[in-house]
């Protein structure tokens, strides 16, 4: 067992390489060139990849969780936070779902990209989006969580906006920076709490805590705000949940997600499949012991979580950009794995989680790959009969669009049909609310599926000529993650099915906490098989519709929008949401910010007494003091004199006129002399 | 008592002779050796006062100081008077930073 000791070397490896890749990229790429800057970033994001399986064994399988302290980072009294990793089940699944689907993406980026000159960039900015999901998904405490939480908002600005001289990817990175900080503050409000209650924001000793916080059931346990007392546990549910909202696009604070769109395709594809968007998943199913103790927190979860999965799936249905169908897409199943961990299941979002990772990235890549060909035509009314030319990326659009709506046997089909089993196992009110809500968005999810297949690839042709002698089948090295990814999305649902939510699994050990009482596995399984069948029927319905609308009733389809304007308009306009934000919030902020906070504040107040005050100040002081300097000597000498005299006065002033009680508080100590000096010169300043 | 009041006024006098002179250098040495005549006077009068022989000791030391220093002032004037050409303190302001 030679090998065992390089073992902990590995897990510094998975840490690092990405930052390596990264850092060459960005410091040397000019020197070494976009294809060694390539090769570099993709091949050691694929070591990472490799090792990341080789440890899902080592710590999943074999149930050996590994414990990494890297150094002390904050030692503050109570407070001590190290760089640690801490390599759970948990961690090693995210870290397989996130490092393989980027690997994907580098590799077919190299060629996606490969016209662009900024492509150095954009590969050294995948590595770095990649490492901050490493070090988000490894750390051993919430603070070091939270570097990678931002981390990734940061590299997602970064690429959003890569083609940065569009004003369209200016706006759009910046609502993605902006609304996550909304989820972020909620982050930072439930790690604040968090160590108010327990004095640590490890997990181990948080998770340690939690329980005995909830037996003790005291004042102690509660939080007030203002004159309202909150109980501790579900004050920080909520406050993650609400970071939860944020990151991954749950309703409210999801409008950022669709707009992530106007940056290159493979972005789309990393932040939608793997990085970005999970990481609030990800802090729910790793706050699992937090939220289990929670109850009502976690019926709000799952109304979020099901709220989002329906409005999501009924707003892509009436999407044109094929980019944003898939963005709702994904907004509709993290609505999915967000109420399903409201329903304690984690292991099942987890589940969900790692599957619509391949068949999410497979939809953008192919996406990715019909945009290309078709010289960046994102609508897709204007795309259309490209079956018989893109015969492969058809293939594989089908694949994924099969696997997302849960057709039977693919990867979505077990998760999928899983959650909605739990939702409808459970047998509360919330429970039955998503179970309805989510039955519902499998029907629209399938009808959007199929129409975005529809209208690209069976429908008449609608681009115009020069476009179509153009299209192209993609090149090798975007085909090779394509074929990935849909053996992934056919077969990862069916492999995994038992490791992760098989009955009574060990896969998790402690990673992933179920209260007893809240464990439903064993309820949906015993479900009459109607009910199980229902979210399939719904599915395949679905996409039946879709396809007899566009293909035999294509007259009716376009009338029905002039028919039911107000309901067109309502979806198309995604439910009026970013029209009520802008008009409602962001217009009397922009007001607030540019009136109050820049006009006031920053050029009023601020400059004042700060630097621009400070200048004036001090030149008009430097005046006076100037004057003072006549050069003639008289003047000099009565100052000199007079001031001698008066300090003298002062110090033996006591003695001079003999009254020791009414002066001997003056009799200063000879430190503060010299204060007496600037006084004095002061003093002289005003009066000169 | 009053040759202490004495010795208070000729130094006062002596002071405003440096403050309030405006004409030249040479009543800033006058008035220098009438301050530190004063002081003389300050400290025979306290040697006999106190009938302590160190006062006049220091009185004759202060004389010698007195005498370099009005030789030095002197001399300086002259020097001063053959570069400018005028001893008039109003126009000695190059002390100016």
């Amino acid at each position: 067992m030679t090998w065992f000791k390089y073992l902990k070397k590995m897990y510094h490896l998975i840490f690092f390489l990405t930052l390596i890749g990264c850092s060459l990229g960005l410091l040397f790429g000019r020197f070494l060139g976009p294809r060694v800057v390539s090769v570099i970033t993709t091949s050691f994001v694929a070591i990472v990849a490799l090792l990341s399986i080789l440890s899902v064994n080592l710590v999943g399988m074999e149930g050996a969780p590994v414990y990494v302290k890297l150094m002390p980072w904050i030692t503050s009294e109570l407070l001590v936070v190290n760089w640690a990793l801490q390599f759970d089940s948990l961690t090693v699944v995210m870290l397989v779902v996130v490092t393989v689907v980027s690997t994907l993406v580098h590799l077919y980026s190299i060629s996606y990209m490969s016209a662009d000159p900024h492509s150095i960039r954009f590969m050294s900015y995948l590595s770095l989006f990649t490492f901050f999901m490493i070090v988000l998904v490894t750390g051993d405490n919430y603070l070091q969580l939270f570097v990678g939480w931002e981390g990734v908002g940061l590299a997602s600005y970064l690429l959003i906006n890569f083609w940065y001289t569009r004003y369209q990817a200016n706006k759009s990175a910046m609502k993605a920076m902006i609304v996550n900080r909304v989820g972020d503050v909620g982050v930072v409000l439930g790690m604040l709490s968090l160590f108010y209650i327990c004095r640590s924001i490890d997990f181990a000793t948080v998770f340690s805590s939690i329980p005995l916080i909830r037996l003790e059931n005291s004042s102690y346990t509660l939080i007030n705000i203002g004159d309202f007392y909150f109980d501790a546990i579900t004050l920080i549910s909520i406050f993650f949940l609400i970071g939860a909202v944020g990151k991954s696009a749950q309703i409210g604070l999801h409008t950022w997600l669709p707009d992530a769109m106007e940056g290159p395709t493979p972005v789309s594809a990393l932040i939608h499949a793997a990085t970005m968007v999970t990481a609030g998943v990800f802090l729910i199913i790793r706050s699992s012991l937090i939220f289990e103790y929670a109850p009502e927190a976690l019926i709000v979860v799952t109304f979020v979580g099901a709220l989002t999965a329906f409005f999501a799936a009924t707003t892509g249905v009436l999407q044109n950009d094929i980019k944003k169908v898939i963005a709702y897409s994904t907004c509709s199943q993290l609505g999915y794995m967000i109420f399903v961990c409201g329903l304690s299941s984690y292991n099942t979002s987890l589940f969900h989680l790692a599957n619509h990772a391949f068949f999410k990235a497979l939809l953008f890549l192919g996406a990715g790959a019909i945009i290309h060909s078709l010289h960046d035509e994102q609508d897709m009314r204007r795309m259309g009969a490209l079956v018989k030319l893109l015969p492969f990326t058809y293939t594989i659009m089908l694949i994924g669009s099969l696997s997302l709506m849960g057709f039977p046997f693919l990867t979505g089909f077990y998760s999928k049909d899983l959650i909605l089993e739990i939702a409808y196992g459970k047998f509360t009110l919330s429970a039955n609310f998503a179970y309805w809500l989510g039955t519902i968005s499998a029907f629209f999810t399938s009808f959007y599926s199929f129409r975005l297949i529809y209208m690209t690839f069976l429908a008449k042709p609608n681009e115009s000529l020069p476009i179509l002698n153009n299209v192209h089948e993609a090149p090798i090295l975007m085909v090779i993650p394509f074929v990935i990814l849909a053996f992934g999305s056919i077969f990862i649902g069916y492999i995994t099915k038992d490791m992760f939510v098989g009955f009574g699994t060990d896969f998790w050990n402690n990673a992933i906490f179920i209260l007893p009482q809240n464990y439903t596995a064993i309820d949906a399984e015993f479900l009459p098989y109607y009910i199980k069948l229902i979210p399939v029927i719904c599915s395949l319905f679905g996409a039946t519709v879709a396809f007899i609308l566009y293909r035999y009733f294509t007259r009716f389809a376009y009338d029905l929008q002039f028919d039911f304007p107000n309901v067109h308009r309502f979806l198309n306009q995604k439910w009026y949401f970013d029209a009520v934000y802008n008009e409602f919030i962001a217009q009397k902020f922009m007001y607030f910010g540019y009136n109050i906070s820049f006009k006031t504040l920053d050029r009023g107040f601020v400059e004042l007494f700060g630097p621009y005050g400070i200048v004036q100040a001090i030149g008009s002081v430097a005046t006076r003091v100037s004057g003072l300097q006549t050069g003639l000597i008289y003047h000099y000498s009565f100052i000199f004199i007079f001031a001698l005299t008066v300090l003298l006065f002062i110090l033996f002033g006591a003695v001079i006129l003999n009254t020791p009680s009414s002066f001997g508080t003056l009799l200063l100590p000879a430190e503060s002399i010299i204060d007496l000096r600037l006084a004095l010169i002061f003093l002289f300043t005003l009066f000169v | 008592m009053e040759h202490k009041l004495f010795a208070l006024i000729l130094f006062v006098i002596g002071l405003w002779g440096i403050f309030l002179n405006r004409k030249n250098v040479i009543i800033i040495l006058m008035s220098i050796e009438l301050i530190l005549l004063a002081v003389n006077y300050m400290f025979v009068i306290s040697g006999l006062y106190l009938d302590d022989i160190s006062g006049e000791i220091f009185a004759l030391n202060i004389l010698t100081v007195a005498a370099g220093e009005s030789a030095i002032g002197l001399a300086i004037l002259v020097v001063y008077y053959r570069v400018r050409g005028i001893i008039s303190i109003d126009f000695i302001n190059r002390l100016k930073g």
